[in-house]
């Protein structure tokens, strides 16, 4: 072997020179890409961040000029007056109440509709249900809140003439239609999950459909459903629209839905119609209304979320 | 033998009972939508004219019409889906092709999660503190679509991904086996199979996306403008202005609540004709959105 | 005598005719093995005994299963499957145990008749865990999950599911291919003392198994009864050569 390299060593070479050089370009380029792609996925993060950031730099300077327990234990809510009371609990009750009107609806219905189609309902029929169900729940809520004013009210009118126009029984019942599909489908996914084998053995013993889909999908579908449940009592609390439209947006410490009142959410909205200069007390107290709204969704989705993964790894 | 027999049907009996509430279930449902559209369509039909689309809002309940707010809602959702799509798709295609098994994708999971939880209002006040008065993009459009695109982040991301991993492996590995990179596998091949799902995931997104009112009405869209925002193209170079961007702006459904929130019944009339169309525009991209996934099942023959 | 028996029973998947004209008795209190390779039809054939193919849409039969003592025919229209699920009990491949407790899963099938008396419920339930050799494993842990026992006690566990309603024929479908070899056997030890009290018709793809715990074996192939006979006779003489070629392991 000489010690000169020939011509067509050299030319191997070079080529090899190219070919890595691409190589290298190819590498860096893909890794570009991946960055890149990261950083979109990293959004979602920074979106987070960016809520808990400015729901808590307002809140802060809310806290300084409102102690936290006159926050939690006043019964008045009049923070645009000049003598000011922030007591948040008048805003809870308007949620809590219309939550509740609403999932008195939502929850039995949301559940029987779940078991219909998931062990009674003939195929076709599921087939035609289903997407239904995603169209109801697919309507604007500003749409929802116009029928709960303009034609739920009066409809109560006729049966209770002596209720409000605005009130919390038309928001919540609306509300609770409206979240029906959510607890339906994440429920019927629940129990869709559940494995034939152990429907084939209640049956085998004798059982009827009824009893089996009661004594047994329901049973094993639990965590599934459990989380439907959440996930809507989540819905409920932040819903806003059907609120503001149809149950005034008047504070009111109350929990009698046949009353208006307003909501955590209704109390923002009315706010930002008006005109509130920037880092105003009131500004800051929209804030400090959201981020108890925000908490309480954070327990309920996180709830959901542990709930829906024990559920996945049992089967 | 015969006890046996009267035993069973008494048991059946609750089988038929439970399907009867079933379906009762079902029908409230079915009856609040008809009652809702056919409401809607009785109160506002009449309305619907020509210069309902073409008029701006008036004092003046006859006179008024959406063209501010379609036009508004029409350029929020370009604005939406200008940031939505993009960036959602891309961080699908991250989590399903490129994202490793460790925590750092755990946060980013457990964040989408909870994002897609997260009251629409909050998003408002996100946008309020940080958009238009930390970013300084002041109560406009850009700061609109931006709150919006965040909002249905979660959905279009969850849809690329459902839309990925319906891919079978071995689509991907015929195309490694060939020496194609990751990137040139995404583009040539999960890309443009995944794109119907991906686009039923948008569809979805935007729909939900024009009915959105809290968000926007806590940036600050005011309810009654009577001009449009500057148009995007010219007639002078370069002939395209994005200074409709941060225009001042209103959409179809706070159109809606202003017109609710007035007394008289000739501003409801309007709503209920405004709310008849958002009902409309919302049906139909539900629909088609239904309808593309339905296709997509019965055509895609892995 | 014969507890059980198929006559002209044919068996339809849609268009796909499963099962091809079968004759068979299971004679009472005794085990009756069904043998042969896979899609031959008999798991098909064991599921029209408790009109499990009612479940799905687009089967049907055609032929008599007459159960005695009071030669009903189980297949026929008028007769709810409901009635023939209640008087004959399945054991399946898989345990699927209820997420209950033990002592719930075993009461289900009572409770599901709307026994209501707790007295009778714990001597039926105490009863049949007894039958299916676990009690004395689990009476210290009747009201603790189902789920926390093993492969083979789940198994037993189902299988005193099915006794505690006092069936007159257990149908058993492959029951320990899912079970280690040691559970097999405690399982194959039990169906030789419960023969003595339910017939019983297993389905295995094991054919040592068949010969181990069966009185009477049916070798089936594509959809027909090829032979049936006392199991040590068509094991050591069978009579058609394809039953010969299947057990001395020429296929399947």
């Amino acid at each position: 072997m000489s010690a000169v390299p020939g011509p067509s060593t050299l030319m191997n070479v070079n080529l090899q020179g190219q070919r890595l050089a691409r190589r290298r370009a190819r590498v860096i380029r893909e890794r570009l890409i991946e960055l890149v792609l990261f950083f979109a996925a990293l959004v979602s993060v920074f979106t987070t961040v960016g809520i808990v950031y400015i729901l808590v730099k307002e809140s802060v300077v809310f806290f300084e000029q409102v102690s936290i327990v006159d926050f939690l234990t006043d019964t008045q809510w009049t923070p645009l007056f000049d003598d000011a009371h922030f007591g948040i609990m008048v805003l809870l009750s308007g949620t809590l109440t219309s939550s509740a009107v609403a999932l008195a609806i939502a929850i039995p219905l949301g559940t029987i509709i779940a078991i219909y189609l998931s062990e009674f309902a003939p195929f076709r029929l599921r087939e035609v249900a289903k997407p239904f169900l995603e169209l109801l729940g697919g309507v604007p809520t500003i749409v929802y809140g116009y029928f709960a004013l303009l034609f739920v009210t009066p409809l109560l009118q006729r049966i209770y003439p002596e209720l409000p126009g605005f009130n919390l029984l038309a928001a919540g019942i609306v509300m609770g239609i409206m979240i029906i599909p959510y607890v339906s489908s994440i429920s019927e996914d629940a129990m869709r999950a559940v494995p034939m084998s152990l429907r084939e053995g209640s049956y085998a013993i004798g059982a009827t459909r009824f009893q089996t889909a009661v004594k047994v999908v329901v049973p094993a579908a639990f965590s599934g459903i459990a989380s439907a449940y959440i996930l809507g009592i989540s819905r409920a609390v932040g819903e806003t629209m059907i609120l503001a439209v149809a149950a005034g947006m008047q504070p009111n410490l109350t929990f009698n839905p046949l009353e208006p009142a307003a909501t955590i959410t209704a109390f923002i909205v009315q706010v930002a119609l008006g005109d509130l200069p920037h880092g105003s007390l009131g500004y800051q107290t929209i804030f400090a209304a959201g981020l108890t709204l925000m908490l309480f969704t954070l327990v309920c989705n996180i709830g959901g979320h542990m709930l829906r993964k024990s559920f996945r790894e049992a089967y | 033998m015969a006890d046996l027999k009267a035993q069973i049907r008494s048991r059946k009996r609750w089988d038929a009972i439970f399907a009867l509430c079933g379906l009762l279930a079902l029908m409230v449902g079915i009856l609040t939508f008809a009652a809702l559209f056919v409401d809607m369509a009785l109160d506002g039909a009449g309305r619907l004219s020509w210069e309902f689309f073409t008029n701006f809002p008036s004092r003046r309940p006859g006179e008024a019409g959406i063209l501010s707010a379609w036009i508004g809602s029409t350029l929020v959702m370009l604005t939406t889906a200008f940031f939505a799509v993009p960036l959602g798709v891309a961080a699908g295609v991250y989590l399903e092709e490129y994202a490793a098994k460790n925590w750092i994708t755990d946060v980013i999971e457990i964040n989408i999660t909870n994002l897609a939880g997260v009251p629409s209002i909050v998003y408002g006040l996100l946008a309020l503190g940080l958009f238009v008065y930390q970013f300084g993009l002041g109560q406009s459009i850009l700061a609109a679509g931006l709150t919006l695109a965040l909002l249905i982040l979660p959905v279009v991301i969850v849809a690329t991904r459902e839309a990925i991993r319906s891919i079978p492996q071995v689509i991907r590995e015929g195309s490694y086996a060939l020496g194609a990179t990751q990137w040139q596998t995404v583009r040539y091949h999960i890309l443009p199979y995944s794109l119907a799902g991906i686009l039923t995931g948008v569809i979805i997104g935007m729909a939900r996306a024009i009915g959105e009112t809290a968000p926007i009405i806590t940036i600050g869209a005011l309810t009654f403008i009577a001009f449009l925002p500057p148009a995007p193209v010219t007639s002078e170079p370069p002939f395209l202005s994005f200074e409709w961007l941060f225009s001042p702006f209103t959409v179809m459904p706070i159109q809606m609540f202003n017109w609710t929130s007035r007394p008289e019944a000739a501003f409801q009339a309007n709503a209920a004709a405004a709310g008849f169309v958002l009902v409309l525009m919302t049906l139909a991209m539900n629909g088609l959105a239904i309808w593309l996934r339905y296709r997509l099942r019965r055509n895609i023959k892995w | 005598m014969a507890k059980a028996e198929s006559r002209g029973l044919s068996f339809y998947y849609g268009d796909f005719r499963a099962l091809k004209n079968i004759n068979m008795p299971v004679h009472e209190r005794k085990v009756t093995a069904l043998i042969g390779p896979s899609g031959c039809g008999k798991s098909t054939f064991l599921r029209c005994f408790n009109r499990m193919h009612d479940l799905y849409p687009g089967n049907r039969y055609e032929g008599e299963i007459i159960l005695q003592p009071d030669n009903a025919n189980l297949l026929a229209r008028d007769v709810d499957p409901i009635e023939v699920r209640m008087r004959i009990g399945m054991v399946f491949q898989k345990p699927n145990p209820f997420p209950k407790t033990v002592f719930e899963n075993v009461a289900y099938g009572l409770r599901v008749r709307g026994e209501s008396s707790r007295r009778r419920i714990e001597d039926k339930v105490e009863g049949a865990l007894q039958d299916a050799a676990l009690w004395n494993e689990v009476k210290d842990r009747l009201h603790q999950p189902a789920y926390n026992l093993s492969g083979g006690q789940q198994q037993r566990l189902c299988i005193a599911r099915a006794l505690a309603t006092d069936p007159e024929l257990l149908l058993f479908d492959e029951p320990t291919s899912a079970l280690d070899p040691i559970a097999t056997a405690s399982i194959e030890e039990l169906m030789h003392d419960l023969k003595e009290r339910v017939t019983i018709l297993i389905v295995t793809h094991n054919m040592q198994q068949a010969a181990r715990v069966s009185d009477f074996t049916a070798y089936m192939y594509l959809g027909d009864l090829i032979e049936f006979g006392v199991t040590d006779e068509l094991f050591i003489k069978p009579k058609m050569k394809q039953t010969e070629d299947y057990i001395t392991g020429r296929f399947g």
